[in-house]
């Protein structure tokens, strides 16, 4: 069994009671902090662990701490990113429906380190129901004196807020999110100033994801030093993957970095392989908006060596024949899967979830999910594949967030890598457009 | 607008708003617009323009910030809806998962297409996109409740479990 820094308690019953989390040591590390430890030492700490964001950009969480501005007299504020959206990621609502007090812990030591007194999780709406297991943890904590004024006799008061989206994938990004909680449409700012000079209500801002924030009990428990000797070089630490699609065992996994693809794919602990019965034909390997790639390259790397879960090795190759670990939404495709019309499910979800703010982004998502829509009905021509590449490049690296890039880049690596099988579309439009029918010509593993 | 007469939150919502708007800094009220919607639409189940103007009226702002607001994100009901709103996730891993199928299923079931209402008031069909259920999938969520792992089968029990 491998290392398990966030999930170990999940299987414990009453784990979200705070009974039982405390008996199983939680907060303790919010007395190490609290009475040991300087707010600086923790972000010290934390620094040395290596953390990167694990939703999905990747950035080392301490050096986005020690970004953070402290003019006099201004308060600062940590939000928790907890909008988990992103098709194929379904991580933070498993940690938080299951163990919420790692999260309330988690908040309360960074909030420490950062010197915040109100902090927020900012979850999606439509976790309502989870919202409320949130709540009613953060009650717990508050009556057992680890919330609220003067913290364990520390003189340090926190007051920790719940905050429900609407529904709308842009408040993922973190500054959307910040407009979303002044109560505002979910229209992404401008960078700069980034949220840690002028964030919420134009204060100095950290947002951090929920299972980045969930790792930093562990990590002052048992020190950065030995976080980061987890994992593979700068992939330290352990991660959670949502698994979905044409696998044996869909659901959340928690692997340390540095994991094989194939042990991640075959293995019992994990996966439990592909379909009984079927073969692999692509992965996405991050979450909807990484480049999809051909099974064969999600196991090897284009030079034939072992691909790793993580942040290196599945770039590696580039976008030509890597992809990313992004929020690590890992999703299995096999042979009955269409390629053409995921890859339009998808551009219909970035038309969708657009906020419509940049023109290349809100033009060019409802062109792209058109000609894709039209592709897959049988209805598209050839050139309206060098089309879907021209669009996408018009899209990429021309928007305000990066919901641009995650519109564009699924489209352009279904047709790096699959354009046969659009060009079957185009050609056979008959036969394509049958119900079940597929491309025979795709390469399996 | 005449209909905001009727539009009144209960007392235990209205002390709700309070708690709310107090969880913000001073002069930061409208940070409470989202949960306040929220506790709306739990009341008057959609989003008129005299429940709109009551939001605005309690937290002490324009309408129209109201109306931009609840018409971007799309939990938000813009119209009458049945007493049941099933919302179901559209989105790839829910299609690998035979999501396609199933909601199929239910429309035939309901005999009704996506957006649109039965004629008895029951159910209100609503495509959704992701709701970070991919590995649980197909999913609908009822309010509150998520449905996961859903098929034919399962999808009659429940529709007929909320016709009783």
């Amino acid at each position: 069994m491998s290392l398990k820094i966030l999930t170990e308690h999940c299987s414990t019953p009453g784990i979200e009671t705070f009974e039982v989390y405390r008996k199983k040591g939680g907060y303790t590390a919010v007395e190490k902090a609290l009475k040991k430890m300087t707010p600086d030492e923790v972000v010290e700490e934390v620094k040395k662990s290596g953390v990167r964001g694990r939703g999905g950009a990747g950035f080392p969480m301490g050096m986005k701490w020690s970004f953070l501005a402290k003019p006099e007299g201004v308060p600062r504020y940590l939000v928790c990113n907890a909008d988990e959206s992103e098709p194929g990621t379904f991580k933070d609502h498993y940690l938080m429906k299951t163990i919420p007090h790692l999260l309330v812990e988690g908040m309360i030591i960074s909030s420490y380190a950062l010197g915040a007194n109100k902090s927020f999780i900012y979850v999606r709406g439509e976790l309502m129901y989870v919202i409320r297991i949130l709540e009613k943890a953060i009650e717990e904590a508050k009556a057992a004196g680890f919330l609220g004024k003067n913290i364990l006799g520390s003189g340090y008061d926190l007051e920790l807020v719940v905050q429900p989206g609407g529904g709308a994938y842009i408040c993922g990004e973190e500054t959307a999110l910040l407009e979303s909680l002044e109560g505002k449409r979910g229209n992404p700012r401008n960078k700069p100033p980034f949220p840690a000079v002028k964030g919420l209500y134009q204060s100095p801002t950290v947002v951090n994801n929920v299972e980045s924030i969930s790792t930093v009990s562990w990590i002052i428990n048992n020190g950065g030093d030995a976080y980061a000797a987890v994992g593979v070089g700068k992939s330290t630490g352990t991660k959670l993957i949502s698994a979905s699609g044409h696998i044996n065992k869909p659901g959340v996994y928690e692997i340390e970095l540095g994991l094989s693809c194939d042990e991640f794919l075959n293995s019992d602990e994990y996966c439990g392989g592909v379909r009984t019965g079927h073969r692999l034909k692509a992965v996405v390997a991050g979450g909807s908006s990484v480049p999809i790639v051909p099974g064969s390259l999600f196991l090897k790397t284009a030079n034939g060596e072992d691909r790793l879960m993580s942040y290196e090795s599945l770039s590696d190759g580039g976008f030509a024949t890597g992809t990313m670990l992004g929020s690590g939404g890992f999703i299995a495709f096999d042979e009955t899967a269409c390629i053409v019309r995921n890859t339009w499910n998808f551009s219909r979800f970035y038309e969708h979830e657009s906020c419509g703010q940049c023109s290349p982004c809100r033009e060019g998502t409802g062109w792209m999910q058109k000609v894709l829509n039209r592709i897959e009905h049988g209805k598209g021509s050839m050139s309206d594949i060098d089309l879907l590449v021209d669009v996408s490049k018009k899209i990429e690296g021309n928007t305000i967030c990066p919901l641009g890039d995650a519109a564009a880049w699924p489209v352009a690596s279904a047709i790096r890598h699959f354009r046969d099988e659009f060009e079957w579309h185009i050609k056979h439009p008959l036969e394509a457009t049958k119900p079940g029918a597929v491309y025979a010509g795709a390469v399996l593993v | 607008m005449t209909e905001n007469n009727n539009i009144v939150f209960t007392p235990e919502r209205l002390a709700k708003v309070q708690e709310i708007i107090a969880r913000y800094p001073e002069g930061r009220q409208k940070s409470a617009l989202l949960p306040v919607l929220h506790l709306a639409q739990e009341q008057f189940a959609w989003m008129s323009q005299g429940v709109m103007d009551y939001v605005a009226s309690l937290l002490s702002i324009k309408p129209v910030e109201v109306y931009e607001v609840a018409s971007f994100y799309t939990m938000f009901h813009l119209e009458p809806v049945g007493k049941h709103v099933i919302e179901y996730c559209r989105t790839g891993p829910c299609v690998l998962m035979g999501g396609e199928e199933v909601f199929g299923h239910l429309q035939q079931k309901l005999g009704i297409k996506k957006g649109e209402t039965t004629a008895d008031g029951l159910f209100t069909l609503k495509e959704v996109e992701c709701l970070a259920a991919c590995g649980w999938g197909p999913c609908f969520q009822i309010r509150e409740k998520y449905y996961m792992h859903l098929n034919n089968q399962k999808v009659d029990e429940i529709i007929e479990e909320l016709s009783k």
